[in-house]
């Protein structure tokens, strides 16, 4: 019963929030500023294939940004961790990275990379690596020192620690960590598509816009945040699946 | 300066199996923090296959001259060596005061720790029958979140034995237990460490008195060791033996006198 609730409620809410927005554009709204859920769907059949290509290339912009932007985090925070000297050097680096905001950097970017998807997914990087190299870094730090202790008096080699104590043991920081990256990482992509570009969900959005095709813009807006919804719960689910033997308290969703 | 100078029995009388287990030689050790000397000059022997338990009050320094002898601290000065000369690493299995079971290893996994750390192949078989013998046969394949207290302990002890090392060092590994658990898990760990040199620290007179073959007490600032007491009999002792209550009563007494 519970979980058959948990299943519903999510289309609950959707049709909740579908009703308001039909009861306000009954109230004489202009079809420009707000058009009905039927113009929109409407416009989302019509539109298939154009949204549809738009749609996967932010698609593949993001998964490149998120797998990237991993990568970075992963290597960036076992660097840090073996080397406490380089770690006093880089960070400073990385939270002066983070303080320059990524708008900021996005024209730059473009400038730099073009208008195709590489500045997009470096973008995409920027945003996602530092959450990722943050919590992954402090979950290697806070290793149970009683676990290393027992793994010392059984003589583990200095690999055997890092993979079967360390690694592991900083698991639940690593999946939070993906979780945050998980949803920021449609933010890069986008704002890097609304500077400048000519394909994905962010050019569509800016383009419709521009010729008051409202309508298509409420189209583009709703593929991307089925895409940011999938990409989370997808998260959730692998991360979930990863962190099997942890406790069951933290159920966000 | 205290030195135990008993005898040790000999090594066909504990380990008719085996080659009799090193005891361990602690000389003239020291550990210092900044200005603040734990202890100095501190010497001890436990002959070999003998059940030394160790008692003290908190913060004086037992966990940390247990964590020397296991090699996992580094004292100021001295050296602690086994009976025959020769370094302990490697032959030594310690017990920390939390069961320390890696929570992602099922129970199995946990028992046979040690040979996926050194990269081999697990004994499974001797696994199977210290499962057995701790009394986890059907949870092997349990994580150890859904074990009760008593259980994840006697796992630990299972792991620890696995190991095959000549000598155990436990850091309070019991005092988690609610009493009866703990009763239980110490005979378990008495029967099954006969052919081991122990070391014990334990806040638990009782504990001391059914486990120990000597009883010391490290107190002071700087810490020093008491004169040992001895109990004769096997352990686990009956928690209703007169000897254990009276010199439980003796510990309780020794202790708080130490403490005023």
């Amino acid at each position: 019963m519970n979980s058959l609730q948990r299943g519903i409620r999510p289309l609950i809410i959707f049709a909740g929030l579908l009703l308001i927005w039909y009861g306000v554009t009954l109230t004489g709204v202009p079809n420009y500023l707000l058009p009905t859920p039927f113009t929109v769907a409407k416009a989302l059949w019509t539109g298939r294939e154009y949204l549809g290509y738009h749609f996967l290339v932010t698609l593949s912009e993001i998964a490149l940004g998120l797998l990237c932007g991993l990568a970075l985090g992963m290597v960036l925070a076992l660097t840090m961790m073996f080397s406490p000297r380089l770690q006093q050097w880089l960070m400073p680096v990385l939270i002066i990275s983070q303080a320059i905001p990524v708008f900021a950097l996005a024209p730059l970017l473009v400038l730099w990379l073009g208008f195709g998807m590489a500045s997009k997914i470096v973008m995409a990087t920027l945003i996602i690596f530092f959450p990722v190299t943050a919590s992954f870094f402090d979950g290697l730090r806070r290793t149970e020192p009683g676990w290393l202790e027992l793994a010392k008096t059984m003589n583990a080699g200095g690999l055997a620690e890092l993979r079967h104590v360390r690694l592991m043991a900083a698991l639940p920081s690593f999946g939070s960590g993906l979780r945050v990256a998980a949803a920021v990482a449609p933010i890069g992509a986008i704002i890097g598509e609304w500077v400048g570009s000519s394909s994905g969900l962010g050019y569509v959005m800016l383009n419709a816009n521009a010729r008051v095709q409202t309508e298509v813009c409420f189209a583009a807006l709703f593929l991307l945040a089925l895409m940011a919804i999938v990409l989370v719960q997808l998260v959730d689910i692998s991360v979930r699946k990863l962190l099997y033997w942890v406790p069951d308290s933290s159920k966000t969703y | 300066m205290n030195a135990i100078t008993q005898k040790p029995l000999p090594a066909a009388a504990i380990a008719p199996t085996r080659e009799a287990p090193p005891g361990i030689v602690v000389k003239d050790l020291a550990l210092r923090y900044g200005q603040q000397t734990i202890f100095e000059h501190l010497n001890l022997e436990i002959h070999s296959g003998e059940f030394i338990a160790l008692l003290g009050a908190s913060g004086v320094g037992k966990s940390s001259l247990l964590k020397i002898i296991a090699g996992l601290a580094t004292p100021s000065a001295g050296s602690v060596v086994g009976s025959d000369g020769l370094p302990l690493a490697g032959r030594i299995a310690y017990m920390g005061q939390q069961d320390l079971l890696y929570p992602w290893l099922t129970v199995r996994q946990n028992v046979t720790l040690g040979a996926r750390l050194r990269g081999e192949k697990a004994d499974e078989a001797w696994a199977d029958h210290l499962l057995e013998q701790v009394g986890l046969a059907g949870r092997d394949n349990l994580l150890p979140a859904a074990l009760s207290g008593g259980m994840r302990q006697r796992a630990a002890v299972a792991r620890t034995l696995y190991e095959r090392r000549p000598i155990v060092l436990m850091d309070e590994p019991f005092s988690a237990l609610d009493a009866l658990t703990r009763a239980k898990v110490q005979d378990l760990a008495a029967e099954l460490l006969t052919d081991c040199t122990a070391l014990l620290i334990t806040h638990d007179p009782l504990e001391a008195c059914r486990l120990g073959r000597h009883l010391i007490v490290l107190a002071g600032h700087p810490a020093t060791l008491g004169e040992p007491i001895t109990l004769d009999g096997l352990p686990p002792r009956a928690p209703d033996n007169p000897q254990v209550l009276q010199s439980q009563g003796r510990l309780l007494r020794i202790l708080t006198e130490l403490h005023q």
